[in-house]
């Protein structure tokens, strides 16, 4: 087994706040710059760029978790990860029916765009990404658990959107597979306050929205190969696996 | 004025924490995070949100609060309502929008 460099919360190109430079080729050579063997394709309420970075990422020997970063009703932004195709598109699939039909206005919020290989835009999407779909905090939870994925409240340190600004503590009884810190604190730094928060793997990363961001924070799994289900016995701690902070 | 009071002048439904009705009134809180709430709302206080999380039942225990409405119609989800009845905070239910009901019970509790 040996240490795997993971930063798991990285938007693209169709994130409405995703820099144009965000697009696939440009994602994967930066994390290759950075010495990442992980990367989490994470962007709002879409998992439509997916599929392609994982493609071109394997080529340079990249593993991507795939998945998206959910906006549910009580505006909480939340990690969430599927290791199977057609979990994956189920859950694209419940993302197109929860999201509200309120356009998006790209010379205010920025542009949606899903480009291909050769950068060229191939889709843009028309409703407004990041707002929050018709759906509570626990009932994405229990989806993305009955599709077998990884349910992780992002950022819980930050001012807005995250669990602690929208709810005030963790909920009772939080399923959350991990819990994630953002690069501006650190686990010690927001354990110690909340030390609730410390029954929960934690992990850190960017949350790129740059290419130079790629990276500044990130996570080192200890597993056997990188894979899904590694990532997911190191979240948990099983079978000798583990995830440390760098 | 009692939360009994507000239920009848504002029309207001009684989802849950039905044991808690006779509580006087202070004031009121309009505020849709809960941290915000947990740092600014006082006891007594009626705290008008959008907010339907069964957090929000353990943020009025935690500030007394008198009450919780909760507004346009939103449906809280089954664990809050079982909260509710456990720490008997009364959780009310308008069709109206926050700017209206606020504004309602404004001129209420001024009245008094």
């Amino acid at each position: 087994m040996k240490n795997y460099r993971a930063d798991l919360h990285i938007h693209t190109t169709l994130s409405p706040c995703g820099d144009l430079e965000m697009h696939p080729v440009n994602i994967i050579s930066e994390a290759e710059k950075k010495g990442l063997d992980i990367i989490g394709i994470t962007d709002h309420n879409t998992t439509r760029h997916c599929k392609l970075i994982s493609q071109l990422a394997a080529k340079k020997d990249i593993f991507v978790l795939q998945g998206a970063e959910v906006t549910t009703k009580e505006e909480v932004h939340c990690l969430v990860f599927f290791e199977k195709t057609d979990a994956l598109k189920t859950f694209q699939d419940y993302l197109d029916t929860n999201l509200p039909d309120i356009l998006n206005v790209p010379e205010i919020f920025g542009d949606q765009v899903q480009v291909d290989e050769n950068e060229m835009i191939i889709f843009e999407e028309p409703r407004l990404l990041v707002n929050a779909l018709c759906k509570s905090l626990e009932e994405v939870e229990k989806f993305v658990h009955s599709l077998n994925g990884l349910f992780i409240p992002a950022h819980i340190d930050r001012l807005k959107n995250s669990i602690y600004s929208q709810l005030g503590f963790l909920p009772d009884d939080l399923a959350a597979d991990a819990l994630e810190i953002s690069r501006n604190s650190s686990p010690e730094k927001f354990g110690a306050a909340h030390p609730e928060i410390n029954r929960f793997p934690l992990i850190t990363s960017s949350d790129a929205h740059y290419p130079e961001n790629i990276g500044m924070a990130s996570t080192n799994f200890y597993i056997e190969n990188a894979s899904f289900s590694e990532i997911r016995f190191a979240l948990n701690g099983d079978k000798g696996r583990r995830i440390s902070r760098i | 004025m009692k939360i009994t009071d507000i239920t009848e002048k504002l029309d207001l439904k009684v989802l849950a924490g039905t044991d808690g009705l006779k509580t006087d009134i202070t004031g009121g809180y309009v505020s849709d995070l809960l941290s915000d709430v947990m740092g600014n709302a006082r006891e007594g206080q009626v705290w008008i949100t959008l907010q339907t999380h069964q957090n929000t039942i353990a943020v009025a225990s935690l500030k007394d609060l008198a009450a919780i409405i909760i507004v346009k119609g939103a449906k809280p989800e089954s664990d809050t309502i079982s909260k509710a009845n456990s720490e008997n905070i009364p959780l009310l239910s308008t069709t109206l929008d926050t700017f209206t009901i606020a504004g309602l019970l404004f001129e209420l509790l001024k009245m008094e």
